[in-house]
């Protein structure tokens, strides 16, 4: 294992945990909802790849981000909107995304079973090219791009459009937007579509590398990129993005470069650094210093 | 003072009656009985912390842990233990006691951990304050996975002796009373003030980071307990007990009987644990009044879709945060 090797792989995984950051940061941010069933929208587009693995490729990514989208707007549909409603507590707000994220790995185990399924789908890209007598993956590269072009993508839907403006307004102050006009289903309902579009991205990228689908595949997917999140800084978008592909590039690097006798505590340790960054700053590593100050509404 | 009997009394009477129905049943739903009363007792010790202080905590599995480990390992024989981890600590390796004092042990080092824990943690709050939980399982579970001299590591250990429903039901309905006495004690009522609003309880005078730090400290004791209880009902200890299934199982009996209350700890566990068997027993046909057969797997989404639509058409849970009382206010 080379350096150039370890560097493009860390980098493409990072780019991948980069993007389920901007899905979970970008919901956050509009509802104050961590949705942990997020890991649940990549596992299903997971299992569309693995059926459709026979197809010509661009139809089977086609079918994965319209499952995954509709899946996605479900579960606002379904779960989070009757939750809003009530105005329940974050807790209850959070537990009940556990629930979902439950009930749909129950689902799926029931649909298709313990034994997992092969996606096939774009596995050429594991075949690598050289460049200074480095060998790269095409998907290291592949996803690495796709991964900046979602990025760029979102920041310029969030920026440049109408759409995006309510969103952002949303995201400021939900109750002051909803007063000057802003649609709250619909901007909702939007940012889960753009979620859903990211969790397909990240399905197809995925399962490249990873081509066993199983029922909790994407727990540790969630659980990484959601430490990756809170520690980069939750309030803002590219923060929560630029955590997520810290952790998915420190993972990366020392998976790559460790033996499996060395990462037998690299978990304790990663975690242990997780509560280090927290306890220095809690609004995350890469929010902008400021007195945070108690808010009496 | 009798609202304070009917508040206690109800959970306790539940409990007892959940232990004196186990002796009707089978040996295999007997385990299911004892599960239950096992996972009454780390919910309430769940509840002690986020039920109070209102921040959701997902390391408490971890003092589960580490009741299980010292529980467990402290109770089996010197030569088997000798004979199946070498590499056990001395102290580990040569003690041997009951299971009664295994227990004690159990809540004092979970108590301890919680402390040492508590003690950075409890500045934070909010989704800070659960990653960081939540890192402290990842630890957790990390080292007791691949650390030989705290316990079998990746393999299972059997031979851990089984307590009778009536040691694990009497724990557990003194856990429920610790977690009473701990609500209505001026402590316990501060804690909740801070829950309430943390900015009104600061200007009154009251310690945020201390009372958490207290509640944290009892909960992490009656979480050690717990897992005393877990190992001495299952016989054994095995990798991955105690990671991320069991903390989203309590945390979800928690929240599905009602956060805010101790009440709703118990019915929660209970409930949860109930259906759960049913539905294990109508995998393979069960009589009630007609012949009921559900396809396998069944079990899991019924659960899940139970949990999930109790959580989003109650979001404050069965028991809406409220205590036992005949009256509704």
């Amino acid at each position: 294992m080379n350096w150039g090797q370890a560097i493009a792989d860390a980098i493409s995984l990072g780019a991948l945990y980069g993007l389920v950051a901007v899905g979970i940061g970008l919901v956050f941010g509009v509802m104050r909802l961590i949705n942990f069933a997020y890991g649940e929208l990549i596992t299903a587009g997971a299992y569309v790849l693995a059926y459709t693995s026979g197809w010509p490729a661009p139809l089977a990514i086609l079918m994965c981000v319209a499952a995954v989208v509709a899946l996605a707007l479900a579960q606002e549909r379904i779960a989070f909107r009757p939750l809003r409603r009530m105005g329940a507590s974050p807790a209850a707000m959070l537990v009940a995304t556990f629930a979902v994220s439950f009930l749909l790995q129950a689902i799926y185990l029931l649909a298709f079973g313990t034994r997992g399924q092969i996606v096939g789908t774009l596995g050429r890209l594991n075949r690598a090219f050289t460049i200074d007598g480095v060998d790269i993956r095409w998907i290291a590269l592949v996803a690495t791009l796709t991964g900046a072009v979602l990025l760029l993508g979102t920041g310029a839907l969030l920026n440049r459009t109408t759409m995006g403006l309510h969103v952002r307004a949303a995201a400021q102050d939900f109750r002051t937007a909803r007063i000057l006009g802003v649609r709250a289903n619909r901007v909702i309902g939007f940012s889960f579509v753009v979620a859903g579009v990211l969790a397909a991205a990240v399905s197809v990228l995925y399962t490249v590398s990873n081509p066993l689908v199983q029922p909790q595949m994407g727990v540790p997917i969630t659980i990484f990129a959601l430490v990756g999140v809170v520690v980069g800084g939750l309030e803002r978008l590219w923060s929560a993005a630029l955590g997520g592909f810290a952790v998915g590039f420190v993972y990366g690097m020392f998976g790559d470069l460790l033996s499996s006798q060395q990462t037998v505590y690299l978990p304790a340790v990663v975690y242990g650094s997780v509560i280090l960054v927290l306890l220095v700053r809690p609004a995350g590593l890469f929010a902008p210093f400021r007195a945070r100050q108690v808010e009496r509404v | 003072m009798r609202r304070g009997v009917a508040e206690l009394g109800a959970p306790i009477l539940l409990v007892i009656a959940t232990a004196a129905i186990t002796g009707a049943f089978s040996q295999a739903h007997q385990l299911e009985f004892k599960n239950a009363l096992v996972m009454t007792a780390i919910v309430v010790a769940l509840y002690v912390f986020t039920g109070n202080s209102g921040v959701i905590s997902f390391g408490h599995v971890s003092f589960v842990a580490v009741g299980i480990y010292l529980g467990g390992i402290l109770t089996v024989d010197p030569e088997t233990k000798t004979f199946t981890m070498p590499g056990l600590f001395p102290f580990l390796r040569h003690t041997h006691i009951g299971i009664v004092p295994s227990l004690v042990l159990a809540a004092l080092a979970g108590g301890l951990y919680g402390l040492a824990v508590g003690l950075p943690l409890m500045r934070l709050s909010g989704l800070p304050a659960g990653i960081a939980t939540f890192a402290v399982l990842g630890i957790t579970a990390d080292v007791l996975y691949y650390w030989q001299k705290v316990g079998p590591t990746a393999q299972t250990l059997s031979d851990v002796p089984e307590a009778g429903r009536w040691t694990l039901g009497i724990a557990t309905i003194i856990a429920i009373a610790a977690a009473y006495a701990y609500q209505r004690s001026r402590f316990g009522r501060m804690l909740r003030a801070t829950r309430e609003d943390p900015a009104a309880a600061g200007a009154s005078g009251i310690s945020v980071y201390r009372q958490r730090l207290i509640a944290f400290t009892l909960s992490g004791a009656l979480a050690g307990l717990a897992g005393g209880l877990y190992v001495h009902q299952l016989g054994l200890i095995a990798p991955d007990l105690t990671y991320l299934d069991l903390t989203f199982v309590t945390l979800a009996m928690l929240v599905f009987g009602g956060v805010a209350s101790l009440w709703g700890a118990v019915l929660g566990a209970l409930a949860i644990s109930a259906l759960n068997s049913f539905l294990g027993d109508a995998e393979n046909t069960v009589h009630i009044g007609f012949r009921l057969t559900l396809p396998a797997g069944t079990r899991l989404v019924t659960i899940g879709a139970v949990m999930a639509l109790v959580i989003i058409l109650r979001p404050s849970g069965l028991t809406g945060g409220r205590e036992f009382g005949w009256r509704r206010p």
